[in-house]
């Protein structure tokens, strides 16, 4: 497929990697803070394929994964009630929340549907006017467009039986507390691709500038990740900490104008807690005042939630980059996508779920031993 | 979940002032809103992530970042040989 096939070509990254060995004298640790790049990273074997002095660490980049289990619990409650269309993203359905997950409250008799399209539960709620629909709004800013037009068309089409449970999170505050934390080993980031088609650069300029950090924003084929790679790997040689471009055939500096419009009007910056990691202040999204009408948590009184995560699974220390899935104790074990733990391994993007599928063999050695 | 798939724009129409598309995915074809590329025609290439278009492929940017690719390195190479 056109844009697919040409950033696979096995001898240019060769070329790459080659250029990598040539010029990178140093010990490196760069992180890329998106689940899609974590997956074509183990894929494709990346990260053995690099100089040993290069380690890539594995950030929060599946929001999925960082989705807090309160607000899980919050769903599967919602889902649970007669009357109720629950709508999610196929990722979502099978993440753990305290004690079941939303296939279980599907096969209890709630009526959950997984869509493709924000937009199929919009169009759900048109076509049954006597059941309320909800539908999980997750993700970082490339998913935030979509979500919020529902919203918008809901209004325009006085849909009242259709509203959101919103749990956004953004990658910049993320990156922040990344930094921040004293412990941190991440001297360069790659920037998510598709966050910046439509968000666009200028919002890493403070981390270049404050915090010296080279940024690349990277695409998602090997050939784009093993470029950013060696962008960052070069201005890191060379003492440099710049905002390049390294997807310029998706991302423009100011991203996408229309959606960042629709964003402003629709949602709102608030604090966010991020599962495995904590309370980052000024880190999500909610509802704005305009679009609170259409907000989940103020229509269905749920009581109070306790959530309680379990004792064997490690997911918070993945998620900030302290550990990798196989050093946790649970994983191939007592975790598996079969039977997950945590949301990590269940996700499409999340770390453990790409190294027990593309790794699984090798890591499961020892423990046979 | 930020997972954006490169499609090519088959047919656009209109419902109740919003822009719909069929978009070829290699084959397999869907319906996406291209609400947030106005300017994107039939025969464009975009990304789409969950039913909508992101952004609008730059063919230019592609054939550029493909040149620097096939290019890399092989003139420190030769420099090298030398």
């Amino acid at each position: 497929m056109k844009y697919l096939e040409e950033f696979n070509d096995p001898a240019a990254a060769t070329r790459i990697l080659d250029d990598i060995a040539r010029n990178v004298h140093s010990e490196w640790s760069i992180m890329e803070v998106c689940g899609g790049q974590t997956h074509t990273i183990i894929r494709n074997g990346i990260d053995q394929l690099l100089p040993g002095a290069v380690t890539l660490i594995h950030g929060p980049g599946c929001p999925v994964c960082v989705t807090p289990l309160e607000m899980i619990d919050r769903a599967l409650a919602i889902a649970a009630r007669p009357g109720v269309i629950f709508c999610t993203f196929g990722d979502m359905a099978r993440v753990p929340g305290s004690h079941q997950d939303l296939l279980q409250v599907k096969a209890a008799g709630g009526d959950v549907r997984l869509v493709y399209s924000p937009l199929d539960a919009v169009k759900l709620a048109k076509e049954n006017p006597d059941r309320q629909v909800v539908f999980f709004a997750i993700g970082f800013e490339t998913t935030a467009p979509a979500n919020a037009m529902t919203v918008v068309l809901a209004k325009q089409q006085g849909l009242r039986n259709f509203s959101l449970l919103v749990s956004h999170v953004l990658v910049p505050p993320a990156m922040s507390a990344i930094l921040d934390a004293p412990n941190c080993r991440v001297q360069g980031f790659l920037a998510a691709g598709h966050v910046c088609t439509v968000m666009g650069m200028a919002q890493y300029e403070p981390f270049v500038e404050n915090y010296h950090v080279p940024i690349v924003v990277t695409g998602f084929e090997p050939l784009d990740v093993l470029e950013g790679i060696r962008r960052v790997l070069f201005q890191l040689e060379e003492g440099q900490a710049r905002l390049e471009n390294a997807y310029s055939r998706a991302v423009t500096f100011e991203g996408n104008r229309p959606a960042q419009k629709i964003i402003e009007e629709v949602f709102q910056v608030c604090d966010r807690q991020w599962r495995g990691i904590g309370m980052i202040p000024q880190s999500g999204w909610r509802l704005s005042d305009a679009y609170m009408e259409f907000d989940a948590e103020q229509r269905f009184d749920v009581g109070t939630i306790v959530a309680t995560e379990s004792e064997l699974c490690h997911s918070g220390e993945v998620l900030r980059g302290n550990i990798t899935p196989p050093e946790c104790p649970s994983f191939g074990v007592e975790c598996s996508p079969r039977n997950p733990l945590g949301a990590p391994m269940v996700s499409s993007e999340g770390a453990c779920a790409a190294y027990y599928q593309f790794r699984r063999i090798e890591v499961l050695e020892p423990i046979r031993r | 979940m930020c997972l954006g798939i490169p499609g090519r724009v088959e047919e656009i129409w209109d419902v109740d002032g919003t822009r719909m598309a069929t978009v070829d995915f290699g084959g397999i074809r869907k319906e996406v809103c291209l609400a947030y590329v106005p300017d994107v025609v039939v025969g464009d290439y975009t990304i789409i992530h969950v039913g909508f278009a992101l952004t609008r492929l730059d063919e230019a940017s592609a054939l550029e970042t493909l040149a620097l690719f096939r290019e890399s390195g092989l003139l420190e190479g030769e420099l090298g040989s030398v």
